[in-house]
């Protein structure tokens, strides 16, 4: 049925891959500023946007479900800011005020070339993980990647040229640097765990690597650490994980960058229309991919419940046998797990006030940092023990 | 004056961390996500006004039919905003009401102006303006926002009377005509 697509060319095969996960990451990190207003509402005792919708479109019966989710708001949002005025204002350095947000959105949909979204089970029962590139670098480069988006806010805080917009960006840049340190560190653990002496005697011929797909898999193992996913075996490296994110990603109670009160729309001020959407855009694909690597290295992936993997509930529920259904499976239990992850970044959004500057950097470098450092040298010890 | 010294703990360990706060917020606000919307969804659900409300001002008939004010202009001296703008207008002799002497020929409150203090109701003799229930006043002009006097009477309608009292009046006057005493 679908060998004409492997008769294409495998470049542009790799394209039409590629465009196609941008195509859903775009869109759902889209959806994510609806569902910011919803979670907003609901958790304020509010309905939210529920009313907009095309006077053509009221005629389908049934539809006014999706216009209370507000869906027809988000398409006439997504609409004023593709057509709206583009200003640019005289006193910005254009080249670079232009080039900041094309730079905020390409390493925030690069780095999904390294996430594996989903995985299914081929004719010989073997699980193959769905990812654009597997390679061996894995969370190397997603760092190294989605580091360099805090050039973007530097550089949109610099070209506008008017001072809270390079206050923030100065914030920016200090809070985002000062937190990939422990968010790094963090990680560390897990892939001393499967790439030290311990990984030896469960993968055999096993050579290691950096790659995402295979921190699934050692989750994905019989016995019980085996099956256990890293979450609880490193609870502290998840913990560092998880705060890290918040705040790398500008999140509340870590968004001092883009904090209203005090810098009015911090690096954004002098942004609008298209330009300026494509800043929170790229700060969902973020929040996006940095919870997608979190469900990965700590939350068991693709795997539905700890010591049940993809292939023990895909036989489970007898669907072992069909690739595209167990394909679709699993890219739904891992998308469902990323969307939990993006709602509990809200609530906790709508929940906490804000930390102030001095605060985010005592946390980062005082309280975060040596805690990392020391979970580091606890497993490396740990496994050093294990092994004898 | 009794001073009472207030002990202020050092927070503890896991009070530092924040944690404990962090989770007691999150159920607060989890709690808050699955009640029920407590805002009105506005033009088609309407608030409850309560009684003793002090909207628009209007002007109202008594049961009888008969328009209550008798253009004293009290109100309009009393408007600390001076919204009120009273042309006082004769009752025609052939008039059931003439006994009334009086009632405007033209009544006009600027709602631009008006302050919803109520003065002009607490001010009235003849209990004619009352503060009624409206709230929501729009226009496309200036012209819009002045209520004149058919505006204020249909905005007002019938309040129920509790003296009658130019009925009475009439009465007294037209038992005294007969020679009788009261």
């Amino acid at each position: 049925m679908f060998d004409f697509y492997f008769e294409i060319p495998h470049w542009i095969r790799l394209i039409i891959q590629g465009l196609a996960v941008i195509l859903v990451l775009f869109p759902i990190a889209a959806a994510c500023s609806m569902a910011e207003r919803k979670v907003a509402a609901w958790i304020q005792d509010r309905p939210g946007p529920n009313r907009t919708i095309a006077p053509i479109l009221a005629w389908i019966p049934g539809i006014g479900f999706l216009r209370k989710l507000g869906l027809f708001q988000l398409a006439a949002d997504g609409g004023k800011f593709m057509f709206k005025e583009d200003i640019v204002p005289a006193h910005v350095n254009k080249f670079y005020f232009v080039a900041a947000p094309i730079l905020a959105v390409i390493p925030a949909l690069t780095t999904v070339a390294f996430i594996p979204f989903g995985a299914y089970l081929d004719a010989a029962g073997k699980v193959v993980p769905l990812i654009l590139a597997n390679v061996d670098v894995g969370i190397l480069a997603v760092f190294a990647i989605s580091s360099l988006s805090v050039y973007s806010v530097i550089l949109a805080g610099w070209a506008s040229n008017s001072k809270y917009p390079f206050l923030g960006a100065v914030r920016a840049s200090a809070q985002l640097i000062s937190y990939e340190l422990s968010m790094t560190l963090s990680v560390l653990p897990v892939f001393l765990w499967i790439n030290g002496p311990l990984a030896g005697e469960a993968a055999g011929s096993f050579h290691g690597t950096l790659g995402l797909a295979r921190v699934v898999e050692f989750q994905s193992q019989p016995g019980f650490v085996g099956g256990l996913w890293f979450g609880f075996i490193m609870p502290v490296s998840a913990f560092v994980y998880l705060v890290a994110l918040f705040a790398e990603t500008n999140r509340a109670p870590f968004d001092t960058v883009e904090s209203e009160a005090d810098l009015v729309n911090s690096f954004a001020s002098e942004y609008g229309a298209f330009k300026w959407s494509l800043f929170y855009v790229a700060e969902y694909c973020h929040m996006i991919v940095g919870s997608a690597i979190f469900m990965l290295l700590f939350g068991g992936g693709w795997n539905p419940l700890p010591w049940v993997t993809l292939a023990d509930f895909a036989s489970l529920i007898g669907v072992a046998h069909l690739p595209i259904v167990t394909g679709l499976l699993g890219i739904g239990i891992f998308v469902g797990k990323v969307l939990a992850m993006i709602f509990f970044f809200m609530w906790v959004r709508w929940t906490l006030p804000r930390f102030r500057y001095d605060q985010v950097m005592k946390i980062g470098w005082q309280k975060l940092l040596p805690l990392s450092i020391g979970n580091l040298i606890f497993y490396a010890v740990a496994i050093a023990l294990l092994t004898k | 004056m009794a001073v009472i010294p207030v002990e202020r703990k050092p927070l503890t360990l896991l009070e530092r961390t924040y944690i404990p706060q962090i989770v007691g917020g999150l159920k607060t606000t989890l709690r808050h996500l699955f009640r029920k919307p407590i805002t009105l969804e506005y033009p088609e659900v309407r608030p409850e006004i309560p009684k003793g409300y002090r909207g628009a001002p209007t002007l109202v008939y008594d049961p009888n039919g008969r328009e209550k004010c008798v253009s004293c202009q009290l109100c309009e001296f009393v408007c600390p905003p001076k919204a009120i703008r009273i042309t006082p207008g004769e009752i025609p002799a052939d008039d059931p009401n003439a006994h009334v002497e009086k009632r405007p020929k033209e009544f006009e409150i600027d709602m631009l102006r008006c302050i919803y203090c109520g003065l002009c109701q607490e001010v009235c003799p003849e209990e004619a303006i009352w503060l009624q229930n409206t709230y929501s006043i729009s226009g496309y002009t200036r012209d819009d926002f002045k209520h004149n006097k058919a505006k204020l009477y249909e905005m007002g309608g019938t309040l129920p009377d509790a003296h009658f009292k130019w009925d009475k009046k009439k009465a007294a006057e037209q038992a005294a005509a007969h020679g009788g005493h009261h």
